[in-house]
């Protein structure tokens, strides 16, 4: 069932992780959760794809997850508070998840903060030219929606001018 | 950011609180999405600090006032707020933070807690309107605790602040700086970004004051690794 839309949708670059996506994405928080457990982290890391045959996750729920689709993952239902387990359980710093899921490097993603932080104006709401979104792994800025399953390697539409997205008749997930 | 904590760790050893009741949000630590309780209020002894996946923080174990604790939730649940007892719970940095932000680097905390969990993780959270009244009802339930306690109670959450998706890195000092002069607000997740929703739970830190309040010290500074950070000593006159 395609997701109802809310008031909040409209928030650029933003998955809120509201009871429906807590739902949808129970399996992927889970089997996040599972990895606070260090003997689990170890069986995980030795035959990733078998170890999520225990968890009830969709196919495109498990490709996001080998994959290591952080936004996919948060659009999917999972919560950065979980997913940031799977990272740990990486070994990366909560920053480079923060750079990989903003398009950025480490260090730039550490500048814009030193500088005080990504600016709230312009990032409000949809249908203000963004540049920073164009940069994020399979964000399409248009349709402010992840441009598709494969979204490491789709190419973002750049979007220019005041150009509305509520219209759009992009499907939001699968 | 640290040097911004020293007037209030000098305040609190001054005034040598017998209870902190500290507001405070799980980051998938003690609740996962098996279950999500609003509002949940640590009626233990003790509440050891979790191991989030780098061990645990090296702090001492918080501990709990049992019988004050178990008060407040009597109390306020038959004021209408219908919160979850909580007899055992390891407590994430959400909680330890704060304490070792107030009373520094210790062998044993100074004060015993109860630690009041609130929902921020899920959409919805309990609106600001729903906190400012838990804070009222926890005020009444205090005062009318048979035995004279010191009882201070910290509103926590990190102010702006987005690490999700591809408008991680929001900060917005503006709207910190009116919360801060208002302490009463709506639009958070828009505003303030994803996380930075979690500034209602100063909400019922507020409420459990009077209005005849006076604040005696603010800080604010961006960032504190990937959040704005704050914080405000409001004292009843």
């Amino acid at each position: 069932m395609a997701r109802v839309r809310r008031d909040y949708d409209d928030i650029p670059g933003t998955f809120v992780f509201d009871a429906e996506r807590s739902r949808q994405g129970y399996g992927i928080n889970m089997f996040c959760m599972s990895l606070l457990k260090k003997e689990n982290r170890e069986v995980f890391k030795t035959d990733e794809a078998s170890y999520l045959n225990a968890y009830k996750l969709t196919q495109e729920q498990r490709e996001a997850i080998l994959g290591r689709q952080w936004n996919r993952m948060l659009q999917l239902g999972g919560n950065i508070y979980f997913t940031a387990k799977l990272s740990a359980t990486d070994g990366l710093s909560f920053q480079q998840v923060a750079a990989l899921m903003t398009g950025s490097t480490q260090q730039g993603y550490a500048e814009m903060m030193l500088r005080g932080g990504r600016p709230i104006d312009g990032n409000r709401r949809v249908g203000v030219e963004r540049s920073w979104l164009r940069s994020s792994p399979g964000w399409d800025a248009h349709t402010f929606r992840l441009s598709g399953r494969r979204s490491i390697s789709a190419k973002p539409k750049i979007h220019t001018g005041n150009g509305c997205s509520r219209g759009s008749s992009t499907p939001s997930n699968g | 950011v640290f040097s911004g904590f020293e007037h209030s760790k000098q305040w609190i050893k001054d005034l040598k609180p017998d209870v902190a009741i500290v507001v405070f949000n799980d980051h998938a630590t003690a609740f996962s999405v098996d279950m999500i309780p609003t509002f949940a209020l640590g009626c233990a002894d003790e509440f050891p600090p979790a191991d989030e996946g780098w061990g645990p923080r090296p702090v001492p174990v918080v501990r709990g006032h049992a019988e004050f604790a178990s008060h407040i939730a009597q109390f306020v649940i038959l004021d209408e707020f219908d919160l979850t007892v909580v007899n055992r719970m390891e407590v994430d940095h959400g909680l330890t933070v704060p304490l070792s932000l107030m009373f520094g680097k210790v062998d044993r905390w100074p004060c015993r807690v109860v630690p009041l969990a609130v929902n921020v993780v899920m959409f919805p959270p309990p609106t600001g309107r729903r906190c400012y009244a838990l804070g009222q009802a926890i005020q009444k339930a205090v005062e009318s605790y048979p035995e004279d306690l010191r009882v201070v109670i910290f509103g926590t959450g990190g102010l702006s602040h987005q690490i999700s998706g591809p408008r991680a890195g929001l900060i917005n000092s503006a709207w910190d700086k009116s919360f801060l002069d208002g302490l009463t607000n709506v639009e958070y997740m828009r505003e303030a970004g994803a996380e930075g929703i979690e500034m209602v739970m100063w909400l019922i830190m507020r409420g459990a004051l009077d209005d005849t309040f006076q604040e005696t010290y603010r800080f604010y500074t961006v960032p504190a690794s990937n959040t704005a950070v704050g914080h405000i000593i409001l004292e009843p006159r």
